[in-house]
């Protein structure tokens, strides 16, 4: 494996609301690879998107990271307190792209104007070599005729271009890690298709580090060459995206693979997970998975597990893995995963219409 | 397939088109729109945003007007000019579930009045105890208790608000429910719980849909007959299984190869076609819906009919 290029230990993250303390990241620990692309998955609410916020110091202002440390280059990030810090960064070394491409451009400012003033501000660079520079990385991404457009506002540009000028403006710097925040869920399928297939391009080309966050399954098995699942402010299980996919250990990571539509029969009803997922205001003991977990053990209720290893990419926090545990199989909707999504597509559809 | 034919049709759209605007600035939004809807069936309308797949829906509601063509339910005109009575009973029979549960839901109002709203406006109930009888059925049918009735819709769940969506649509034991983009706002265990309770309560009541979506997979599972819509033209209808086996217009089969399947073997492998005509329309007066195979129509020309049915075999 190659280098790491973030170390993230123990973090903890908890928000004020009124007078309460919402703990939504729960001591988690992630090390990312140089040039990988690490995807992270999990419903609404389980901390994805607050976990990454850390690496750029952009949690919302209620937040504060309560402990643990990021260790990038040498420096730990959590430390960081100025805004002055971050500015060498955010935006610079590690940069991200955020789900909504409206939200993240001002509507009342040209595209043009939005990606040189990042790169007049970071590579001090004159207004000329700036402009020229911001052509060049919007040619890149695939705006036809970048110099006329240059001049445009957000507003005439649809949101697939949007969305790469987003990309544009957050690789102009030459960041080493891309955070990318659902990028393609606002947008349409087959325009969805082009914009992963440009941040694929691009990282070949650029060699940056990227982690990936979104919810949608079939996207992860496209970019991922990791995949760490997050449930109720934890990464439950993580590993190469085969293991995750074909070998998955948490009864959570089971759940969502046996929940996906593709696996549905018709007539018959989908798998679905009951109840609701933990409050975050209250200590969540043992398993946070425990009480939604058919399968769950008494120890699964009293002690939270820890992490047990499964190959040496692929770890799994669940008692399941414990030696004394009793052996239990996944369910049977996702045995032979491969086979039955194969079989569906090769039945005409998607995969079978590329082939011919 | 020829028992397609036997069935009852519940609703046909007609040569419909739907635009906006008036002189210089008008915008078809929806040109030459032709399918019919079966009882009992789940029919999806597919297409991407600004493909005028919710534009359609609406038309069905009455809430845009058409400019050209009509719409039968049960073989009367429910387009264009109505007695008010007419208008009331289209409303009663034709119900809608929405997107966004949470924008959908007066926040103001208590649960109890939110699925109520529809008898208090039609009447549609004996007296006050029959009303609350009827409440209390409709949560239960969607999985929700009686003691949920006094609640706001903030203190709920987004995959609870979207069950009093549904409740409050079913409450008018409607014919045909249209559901637009039912499940999107939902994560995906919830999305399969209102996927099942919609499935149950079809068989249960004998409910018709036309199920408005854009996420292919989902409508797989759900739809019995799928229409793709492409910048306001229904290119392909077919039977949901044969559409997936054999697409046939260049956009279904753009639309399909974009659709990110859940297997990484698969996936890293898969090449999605991109629709080189995306913008400009495939369009004349030739063009219009050929069946190909039985039960499987093509927006298309006489003379392209012999080549979409070499895909067919």
């Amino acid at each position: 494996m190659s280098d790491i290029i973030i170390s993230a230990k123990d973090i903890e993250v908890q928000f004020r609301v009124r007078e309460n303390y919402l703990t939504a990241i729960r001591n988690v620990s992630l090390d990312l690879y140089q040039g990988e692309t690490f995807a992270i998955v999990g419903e609404s609410g389980s901390g994805k998107s607050v976990f990454t916020k850390t690496f750029t110091g952009m949690l919302e202002s209620n937040g504060k990271i309560t402990n643990g440390s990021i260790m990038y280059h040498g420096q730990d990030l959590t430390k960081f307190k100025t805004e002055k810090e971050w500015a060498a960064i955010r935006g610079v070394k590690i940069a991200t792209v955020f789900q909504d491409p409206m939200t993240s451009l001002n509507p009342i400012r040209t595209i043009g104007s939005q990606i040189t003033e990042v790169i007049e501000k970071h590579q001090k660079l004159s207004k000329v070599d700036a402009k020229a520079q911001a052509i060049s990385m919007m040619e890149r991404v695939g705006i036809p005729n970048a110099a006329e457009r240059f001049d445009n506002y957000p507003f005439q540009y649809s949101g697939g271009m949007r969305q790469r000028i987003v990309i544009a403006i957050a690789l102009s710097c030459h960041p080493e890690v891309l955070i990318c925040d659902e990028p393609t869920t606002a947008l349409d399928v087959t325009i969805q298709a082009q914009i992963i297939k440009l941040i694929k391009d691009l990282q070949k080309e650029l060699g940056f580090t990227t982690i990936y966050i979104t919810h949608d399954l079939g996207v992860v098995a496209n970019v991922a060459d990791r995949v760490g699942v997050m449930y109720g402010g934890q990464i439950i299980e993580y590993g190469t995206v085969n293991e995750i996919f074909y070998d998955p250990q948490h009864p959570y990571t089971w759940a969502l693979l046996s929940a996906l539509p593709q696996l549905g029969v018709k007539g018959e009803d989908l798998y679905y997970i009951t109840g609701t997922p933990p409050s975050l205001y209250n200590k969540i003991k043992g398993d946070a998975f425990a009480p939604r977990n058919p399968r769950a053990l008494k120890i699964d209720f009293e002690k939270e597990p820890p992490f047990f290893k499964v190959s040496d990419t692929h770890y799994a926090k669940t008692w399941l893995l414990d030696p004394r545990a009793p052996k239990v199989e996944k369910p049977e909707a996702i045995h032979n995963l491969h086979e039955k999504i194969a079989r569906m597509t090769s039945k005409g559809g998607a995969f079978h219409v590329g082939n011919e | 397939m020829s028992e397609t034919n036997e069935r009852e049709v519940l609703l046909s759209v007609k040569d419909v088109d739907i635009s906006f605007g008036e002189g210089k600035n008008v915008f078809k939004a929806v040109q030459d729109a032709n399918f019919d809807i079966y009882k009992g069936e789940t029919f999806a309308l597919v297409g991407e945003s600004g493909s005028g797949k919710t534009t359609i829906g609406r038309a069905i509601l009455r809430i845009n007007e058409l400019s050209k063509g009509e719409i039968t339910f049960e073989g009367k005109r429910i387009s264009g000019k109505l007695s008010k009575a007419e208008d009331r009973e289209v409303i009663r029979n034709i119900q809608m579930i929405f997107q966004d549960p949470a924008a959908s839901l007066n926040e103001r109002a208590t649960i109890e009045y939110c699925i109520s709203e529809g008898l208090y406006n039609f009447h549609l109930y004996k007296d006050e105890n029959d009303r609350l009888q009827k409440v209390d059925k409709a949560l239960e049918e969607v999985g929700l208790l009686p003691e949920h009735k006094s609640r706001y819709p903030h203190e709920f769940s987004g995959g609870q608000r979207q069950r009093v969506g549904i409740a409050r649509a079913l409450i008018m034991e409607p014919k045909l429910v249209v559901a637009d983009e039912p499940i999107s706002a939902l994560d995906v265990s919830i999305r399969a719980q209102v996927l099942n309770l919609m499935n149950k309560l079809k068989n249960e009541k004998s409910l018709t849909y036309l199920f408005i979506a854009h996420d292919l997979s989902v409508v797989r599972f759900i739809a019995d007959r799928i229409a793709v819509i492409h910048l306001g033209r229904i290119v392909e209808i077919a039977e949901t299984e044969e559409l997936f086996a054999h697409p046939m217009h260049p956009y279904t089969i753009s639309l399909l190869s974009a659709v990110p399947m859940p297997d990484p073997i698969i996936e890293k492998q898969r090449e999605a076609i991109v629709y080189a005509d995306a913008t400009e329309e495939k369009t004349g007066p030739d063009y219009a819906m050929r069946e190909i195979t039985p039960g499987h129509f093509v927006y298309c020309t006489p003379q392209q009919v012999a080549g979409y049915a070499k895909i067919a075999e």
